[in-house]
């Protein structure tokens, strides 16, 4: 029962790219090399390579040649909400952000709660999507938090876990069933940790700035205490569990606690996390209204230093397209979420990797090659002989993120407006170019 | 005469497990013939109360009973004082005042029939108490297999499939098939079985990936009130039919497969498994009358000072 990803296909590349700074944590390389690519295999990895007939040679002077990054969590708004994005533009925005693979979380419209939905999925990805597209079941069906999903069938069906992010995991009961049958399935389950009856109405961290501007508070144990009760069911059914978008230091003792005790548990955090706080929401723009909230400047902190040791295992957009209306309206009463795809690896090199927070070597490793581990994919490295799964990009290209050049069908970008530094300039998926700037 | 009761599998000795199987088997013959009967418990008096209802295993005491010549009695819950509200206690005190020799009870609590021993002279038979014991159930199993297997069970393999949660069944037979030295494997989802339950010395598997090494395959009734909306032991019966379910691509051939009855086509076992020669389900029913009156003779008569002649079997 493999993890599967769906895609358009079409004829593998034939690319040279030369004279890049090649860094791959996993092959152990950090050095200026070229990389052929033949028929959308790597062909060769070294110094000085010819250029053979009719291969296209990429200038790759200056710029970084990075494994390509694997999401395992976004929103694709497909099935039902198709004017928010669909798998072409998600596509779309994933391969300008460096991305090789993703994930779609199952909160749609209808819910993927059954193998029939989901291979109308895989049949529209396959027809649509350019990068690599897996899936999602949810937990519960109709992600009423109740009942199961034939989790068997849907794990044979491919789908990379079971999920009902957008909610937390209806009861503890469940959840612990889920892990029972994860043993079966061989899948893990992904949690978005909220303790509803916390969440007192909030939308945006409780603290000091919700204090000033009178806006309901999020308290960090919303997260940490509904972490605290995953990781006991986790640790009593010895299941695998996924912990969705950390975002508090105190969610983070608990999730120590657990690999102290070894437990089979994995967690993400996402680039706005990582890199603001919710002292920007004073403008109250409500591009930076999201769930869970930006927090204080000592979680931010504390993710980022669970991202550098690994505590964190990697970097996850949680990309949440919303329709302009829906977003220009009073922060109380928008809808939580920004888009991430297409800034995920601009946002975290310029603010982390460049400010020293994080090395590049530790970022791509938790963009690419740890999310591809824990999703079941081969894992994109930069090796002779492997799938061609790769990204280039301008460490030095400064940018504005301005919503008519975004390719996702959504612009609530919570950087919109914003320069980055680091961009993208070419992708490669599965052995096809999925992104060229020059293009 | 000393009380007898079989209350647990746990009760019996190997050797003494050993004897009813072949007290029954002795008992065979008088099955076969046109008059079924003998009269070795002429004059002695067995109730039958049943606070479940179990068609099966009520007809099978009844009728062992009677082919032993013994006067029955049965109670059943409803309509009867019991349903009035009378409790365990006055009931078996009542019934007891009849001197019955035997009470063959059923209920749906677990040690219910333990409780009901204190109060009455007569040897109390456990016709299954909730979800914990069910020893006659056991020991006809035994003596199937021993039927098809022959009488050494010694590191034969058996796998209990199903819901070993919820089962007595399962939890006899665990005991009893290890009592008469089998190699016992349980299986089936997570959330349907004991945890720590491999401190009984059996194996747990969560698939059927390797139940071709299974000598004997025992399936157990998938129970309709464990997909109550909510209860999330299993997500679908289709599912777990997908999973658990005994099909002809699943029977090794020599394969025994087993089941208590009643089963649920095409759910725990397929048509095709449900009337194919190597399932035992039909000389399950058989043994049980044989079993039961062994137990019902050892119960009265014990073994020890009487010879097969006075069974009335010679
Ligand atoms: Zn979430
Ligand atoms: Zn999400």
């Amino acid at each position: 029962m493999t993890v599967r990803t769906w895609s358009r296909g079409g004829p593998g590349a034939d690319v040279l790219v030369r004279g890049a700074r090649v860094v791959d944590p996993l092959a152990g390389l950090d050095q200026t090399l070229d990389v052929l690519v033949r028929k959308g295999r790597i062909a060769a990895v070294g110094n000085d390579l010819a250029a053979p007939a009719r291969v296209r040679v990429v200038e790759g002077e200056g710029r970084l040649l990075l494994p390509g990054f694997v999401d395992l969590h976004t929103h694709l708004r497909t099935p039902g909400r198709e004017d928010e994005e669909d798998l072409t533009t998600a596509s779309a925005a994933a391969a300008a952000g460096g991305y090789v693979a993703m994930f779609g979380m199952a909160n749609t419209d209808p819910v993927v709660d059954s193998a029939a939905v989901l291979e109308g999925l895989a049949r529209r990805a396959g027809a649509e999507a350019t990068v690599p597209t897996g899936f999602f079941a949810s937990l519960s069906r109709d992600l009423a938090g109740r009942q199961l999903t034939e989790m068997y069938e849907l794990a044979q069906a491919g789908v990379v876990g079971f999920s009902d992010d957008g909610k937390p995991v209806g009861s503890a009961q469940l959840l612990r069933r889920a892990l029972q049958y994860a043993k079966v399935t061989d899948r893990f389950v992904a949690v978005h940790a909220q303790d509803d009856s916390l969440m007192g109405g909030g939308v945006m961290h409780e603290g000091a700035v919700s204090a000033k501007l009178g806006l309901g508070g999020i308290p960090a144990i919303a997260e940490s205490a509904d972490v605290a009760r995953a990781l006991e069911v986790a640790r009593y059914e010895q299941g695998r569990l996924h912990l969705c978008h950390l975002s508090t230091a105190l969610a983070l003792e608990h999730l120590e606690r657990a690999r102290a005790l070894d437990l089979p548990v994995s967690a993400e955090a996402c680039p706005h996390h990582l890199t603001l706080t919710d002292e920007v929401v004073t403008s109250l723009d409500s591009n930076l209204k999201m769930n869970p909230p930006l927090r204080a400047e000592s979680d931010r902190r504390a993710i980022v230093s669970a991202l550098r040791s690994g505590l964190v295992d990697c970097v996850a957009t949680d990309h949440a397209p919303h329709a302009q209306q829906e977003k220009e309206v009073p922060f109380e009463a928008a809808p939580f979420g920004t888009t991430g795809l297409e800034t995920a690896f601009a946002v975290l090199y310029g603010e982390l990797v460049l400010k020293k927070e994080l090395s590049l070597a530790v970022l791509v490793t938790r963009m690419s090659q740890t999310p591809a581990r824990l999703a079941g994919l081969p894992v994109p490295t930069l090796v002779s002989g492997e799938p061609a799964d790769f990204c280039l990009a301008d460490g030095a290209a400064r940018w504005t993120v301005e919503a008519a050049a975004l390719h996702s069908k959504s612009t609530n970008s919570a950087w919109l407006g914003q320069t980055l530094q680091g961009r993208v300039t070419l992708t490669v998926a599965a052995g096809r170019i999925v992104f060229d700037d020059r293009a | 005469m000393a009380k007898r009761d079989l209350l647990s599998i746990d009760d019996l000795t190997r050797a003494e497990a050993e004897l009813i199987l072949e007290t029954a088997e002795s008992f065979l013959p008088v099955l076969q013939r046109d008059i079924k009967k003998v009269p070795t418990l002429r004059g002695r008096t067995i109730i039958n109360m049943f606070y479940e209802s179990s068609t099966r295993t009520l007809t099978s005491f009844e009728l062992a009973a009677k082919r032993l010549s013994a006067d029955t009695m049965n109670v059943r819950a409803a309509g009867s004082a019991v349903d009035k509200g009378e409790s365990l206690k006055d009931t078996i005190l009542t019934l007891s005042a009849y001197q019955p020799d035997i009470i063959v009870m059923r209920h749906p609590q677990i040690g219910a029939c333990l409780l009901a021993s204190r109060f009455t002279q007569a040897s109390v038979i456990n016709a299954g108490d909730g979800k914990f014991q069910h020893p006659s159930q056991c020991l006809l199993d035994l003596f199937t297999m021993r039927q098809a297997l022959g009488r050494e069970l010694d590191g034969k393999k058996v796998w209990i499939v199903g819901d070993i949660l919820h089962s007595r069944v399962a939890r006899s037979d665990i005991a009893g098939f290890q009592l008469l030295g089998m190699d016992v494997t349980v299986a089936g989802p997570p959330s349907l079985i004991p945890r720590d339950v491999e401190s009984l010395g059996v194996s747990v598997e969560y698939s059927l990936d390797r139940l071709a090494e299974a000598d004997v395959v025992y399936l157990l009734r998938m129970q309709m009130e464990r997909m109550q909306e909510g209860a999330n032991f299993i997500p679908s019966l289709r599912e777990y039919s997908t999973l658990y379910g005994m099909t002809l691509e699943r029977l090794r051939p020599g394969q025994k497969v087993m089941h208590p009855g009643p089963i649920n086509r095409g759910v725990e076992i397929s048509p095709e498994v449900a009337d194919h020669p190597d399932t035992l389900i039909l000389e399950q029913v058989e043994a049980g009358l044989a079993v039961r009156m062994a137990i019902l003779y050892r119960t009265i008569a014990g073994y020890d000072e009487r010879s097969a002649d006075e069974r009335g079997v010679a």
